[in-house]
C-alpha cells in the first residue's frame, strides 16, 4: 500500500511538472520573435494593413527581427492573452491598458497614441431628447468599458449619478440587436455598432465622446521589459504605422489603403470614412507626442483611474487609486512610483517625428 | 479467471483511484500558479487557491459595497430559478409532444419532420430574432434554454417510444384499451425513466445555453458574472463559481438519477453495478 502510495506521489510530481510548463509566462530575454494582436475597430485597422502590404515585414527586416500580427475576433480575450503573457503587444484603449494587464501585475508601455475617440462612443436614447431624460432608464451597454466610463462622465455632466440609472450588461456584438426589442430604451456603445443604434427608428444621440475629448485613446501597447530588452521591436513598430499614416492622410494615395481597411472591418468606403471621422487621428507623429507630453494627460488618467478605482476595476482588495502607478513621458508619475505598471513612452514617436527610424 | 478485465478493486482503493485524477489536477495546478507568481507577483491568470478562497468568502459571505447584496446568492438564485423554468417547461413540452409524435402516427407526420429540422437550428445564431420577439429581460433566457433543450428532449423520448413491442401495443388494445389508455398506461411508464436520462443528459446544454443568455444581456446571474468579471481577468472569481456550477450541476444530475431508481426501479432491475 504505502509502495503504491509513494509511486502515485511521484508519477503526480513528474506529470505535474511536465504539464505545467507551457502555463508558466514567457520571459523577456533579447529574441527575435514577436507577436502583436489586433481586434476590429477604426483606429487599429492600419495594422492589419500593413501586414497585408508587407510594410510590417519590412521595418521588421530592417531591424533584424520578425513581427507576427493575429487578429483576435473577442476584444477582451486579446487582452487577457495579452496579459497572460501569449502576445508582446495588442491594441487596446487607455482604461483597459490601465485596467487589465497594468492592474494585473503586466509591465505595459503605451508605444503607439494612435487616435482618441471623438464621437466613436456615444448614448443614444429611444425616449427623450435629452441625457437628463436618462433618469429611471434601464441602459443597456458592456459594463466595466469605455462605454460605462463614457456613461458615468455624461451623467456627471448633468448631476445624475448611477444610482439614477439601471445598468444591464449587453454583449457588444449583440447590442445591435438588443435595442431593437422594445424592453431596450437606452444604449451606449461604440463604432461600428454606434452607426447601426442610431439608425434606429426614433433614436436620438444625447451625448458622445467628442465632448470628452481626449479621454478615450486608442494606442497599441506592448510589454514593458520585452521593449526594454529589445529596443528594436518598438522602432520597427513605430516606424511601420507612420509609413502607413503618411499613406492615410494623403487623400488621393490614402484611398485605396482606407478601401482595403473598410473591407476588413467589414464595411465600405462610405462607412469606414464616416467613422473616421468620429476619430482623432494623429497622422503625425508630432502630433502624438504633443499630446502624449502635454499636462492634460495625467488629467485625463487621473479620471480613467479614479473611475476605475471605485469599481473595483484595479482589484478587490486595492485601497486607494494609487495603488496602481501611471508613468507620463519626462519622469512624471500618478499614483505609486514603487508600483509604476502604465507607462505613456513617447520616445519612440519622437524618433519617428525626427526621422531617426 | 484473472484477466485484466476480471480485475476489480477493493472499496477503498476504488475511492482512491476515483481521487487520484482529481489530486493531480489541482497539484498540476498548485504547480503552475506557483511558478507564474515566482515571475509576476500580481498574476491574474492562475491565483493561488488561499485568494480564490477570499474572493469566494467576500462573494458569499460579506454584502456587495455598491448593492449591499451577497452577490453569490443573489446570481445562485436568479440562475437557478431560469434554469429550473427553461429545463421544467422543455421536459413538460418534450413529454406532450414526444408521446403525441411516438403514439399517434397522425401527429408524427405532422411534426416530426418540424422538430427534426428546428433541433439541427443553432439557437445562438437567431440571438436577434429571440430579443425582438421575447425582449431582452427573464423570458428570453428561458426560452433560449426552450429552444436548445426540448428538441432533443422530443426526439429521443420518440424514438424511445418507437423501439417499444409493438404486441405490447397490440396486447393492450385486444384487452380493449383505448388509444388515450394506451398512452397514458402502457407508453408513459415506460418512457419515465428514459425521460428523466435525457433530462440529466441536458443539464449540461442547458446550462450552456443559461450562461451564454447571461453573457449577452443581464444583470444578475452566474453567467453574468462570470462575463462580467472576465473583463479584468479576475479568475480568483471565475474558478469558484466554474466550480459552483459544477457542483449545482453534479447535484441536479445526482437527485434525478437517485428519484429515476426510487420511483422507477423496474426499469433499472438489470443495471450492473
Amino acid at each position: 500500500m504505502t509502495k503504491i502510495l509513494k509511486l502515485l506521489t511521484v508519477a503526480i510530481a513528474a506529470a505535474a511538472l511536465l504539464t505545467a510548463a507551457p502555463l508558466s509566462p514567457a520571459f523577456a530575454a533579447k529574441k527575435k520573435e514577436f507577436n502583436i494582436a489586433w481586434t476590429i475597430y477604426v483606429g487599429w485597422m492600419p495594422w492589419p494593413y500593413a501586414a497585408e502590404q508587407g510594410i510590417i515585414k519590412k521595418w521588421a527586416d530592417k531591424y533584424g527581427i520578425t513581427i507576427n500580427v493575429t487578429q483576435i475576433n473577442d476584444y477582451v480575450e486579446s487582452i487577457n492573452q495579452y496579459t497572460a503573457g501569449k502576445f508582446d503587444g495588442v491594441t487596446l484603449t487607455n482604461m483597459d491598458a490601465l485596467t487589465i494587464p497594468a492592474a494585473g501585475g503586466v509591465d505595459t508601455t503605451v508605444l503607439v497614441v494612435g487616435s482618441f475617440s471623438n464621437g466613436n462612443d456615444g448614448i443614444v436614447l429611444k425616449k427623450g431628447k435629452t441625457l437628463a431624460d436618462i433618469k429611471g432608464q434601464s441602459v443597456n451597454l458592456v459594463e466595466l468599458s469605455v462605454s460605462h466610463y463614457l456613461l458615468a462622465r455624461g451623467l456627471e455632466s448633468v448631476k445624475l449619478t448611477e444610482k439614477d440609472i439601471k445598468v444591464v450588461n449587453t454583449s457588444d456584438a449583440d447590442i445591435v440587436g438588443a435595442f431593437k426589442s422594445k424592453d431596450s430604451t437606452a444604449v451606449v456603445t461604440w463604432n461600428p455598432q454606434l452607426m447601426e443604434v442610431k439608425a434606429e427608428l426614433g433614436a436620438t444621440p444625447v451625448f458622445d465622446s467628442s465632448k470628452i475629448p481626449g479621454e478615450i485613446i486608442d494606442t497599441l501597447s506592448v510589454n514593458t521589459e520585452t521593449l526594454r530588452d529589445n529596443p528594436d521591436f518598438g522602432k520597427a513598430l513605430v516606424g511601420a504605422w507612420y509609413e502607413i499614416m503618411a499613406i492615410m492622410a494623403n487623400a488621393e494615395k490614402g484611398k485605396a489603403a482606407r478601401e482595403a481597411m473598410a473591407k476588413t472591418s467589414g464595411t465600405d468606403l462610405a462607412g469606414y470614412e464616416a467613422q473616421l471621422k468620429t476619430t482623432r487621428m494623429f497622422y503625425d507623429p508630432a502630433d502624438a507626442v504633443k499630446f502624449v507630453s502635454s499636462g492634460d494627460l495625467p488629467k485625463i488618467m487621473d479620471m480613467v483611474r479614479t473611475f476605475s478605482f471605485q469599481h473595483n476595476l484595479l482589484g478587490d482588495n486595492v485601497k486607494s487609486k494609487d495603488a496602481v502607478g501611471i508613468g507620463f513621458p519626462g519622469g512624471k508619475t500618478l499614483g505609486s512610483a514603487k508600483n509604476v505598471k502604465l507607462r505613456f513612452d513617447a520616445t519612440y514617436m519622437k524618433m519617428a517625428a525626427d526621422k531617426k527610424l | 479467471m484473472r484477466r485484466l478485465m476480471n480485475l476489480a478493486p477493493r472499496p477503498g482503493i476504488r475511492l482512491l483511484l476515483g481521487l487520484l485524477p482529481f489530486v493531480l489536477i489541482a497539484f498540476i495546478y498548485v504547480a503552475a500558479s506557483a511558478e507564474r507568481r515566482a515571475v509576476n507577483p500580481d498574476d491574474k491568470l492562475l491565483p493561488p487557491v488561499s485568494e480564490m478562497v477570499a474572493a469566494a468568502n467576500r462573494l458569499a459571505f460579506e454584502p456587495d459595497r455598491r448593492s449591499g447584496e451577497y452577490v453569490l446568492w443573489s446570481d445562485t438564485a436568479a440562475s437557478l430559478r431560469r434554469l429550473a423554468l427553461g429545463l421544467g417547461i422543455a421536459t413538460a413540452i418534450g413529454l406532450t409532444v414526444g408521446l403525441g409524435i411516438g403514439v399517434l402516427p397522425l401527429v408524427g407526420a405532422t411534426l416530426a419532420p418540424l422538430v427534426g429540422v428546428l433541433s439541427m437550428v443553432p439557437p445562438m445564431a437567431i440571438l436577434p430574432i429571440l430579443f425582438i420577439v421575447f425582449g431582452l429581460g427573464e423570458l428570453s433566457k428561458v426560452v433560449l434554454i426552450l429552444i436548445g433543450v426540448t428538441p432533443f428532449l422530443i426526439r429521443d423520448l420518440a424514438l424511445t417510444i418507437s423501439a417499444l413491442p409493438p404486441e405490447q401495443l397490440v396486447k393492450a388494445q385486444t384487452l380493449g384499451a383505448s388509444t388515450w389508455q394506451v398512452a397514458i398506461r402502457v407508453v408513459l411508464p415506460q418512457i419515465m425513466p428514459r425521460l428523466i436520462e435525457a433530462v440529466r443528459l441536458s443539464i449540461g446544454p442547458a446550462f450552456l445555453f443559461l450562461i451564454a443568455a447571461e453573457a449577452i444581456a443581464s444583470d444578475v446571474g452566474l453567467g453574468y458574472r462570470i462575463f462580467l468579471v472576465r473583463r479584468y481577468l479576475a479568475m480568483d472569481i471565475i474558478l469558484p463559481y466554474v466550480a459552483w456550477i459544477t457542483l449545482l450541476a453534479f447535484l441536479m444530475d445526482w437527485a434525478l438519477a437517485t428519484l429515476a431508481r426510487r420511483a422507477f426501479g423496474f426499469a433499472y432491475v438489470t443495471e450492473r453495478r
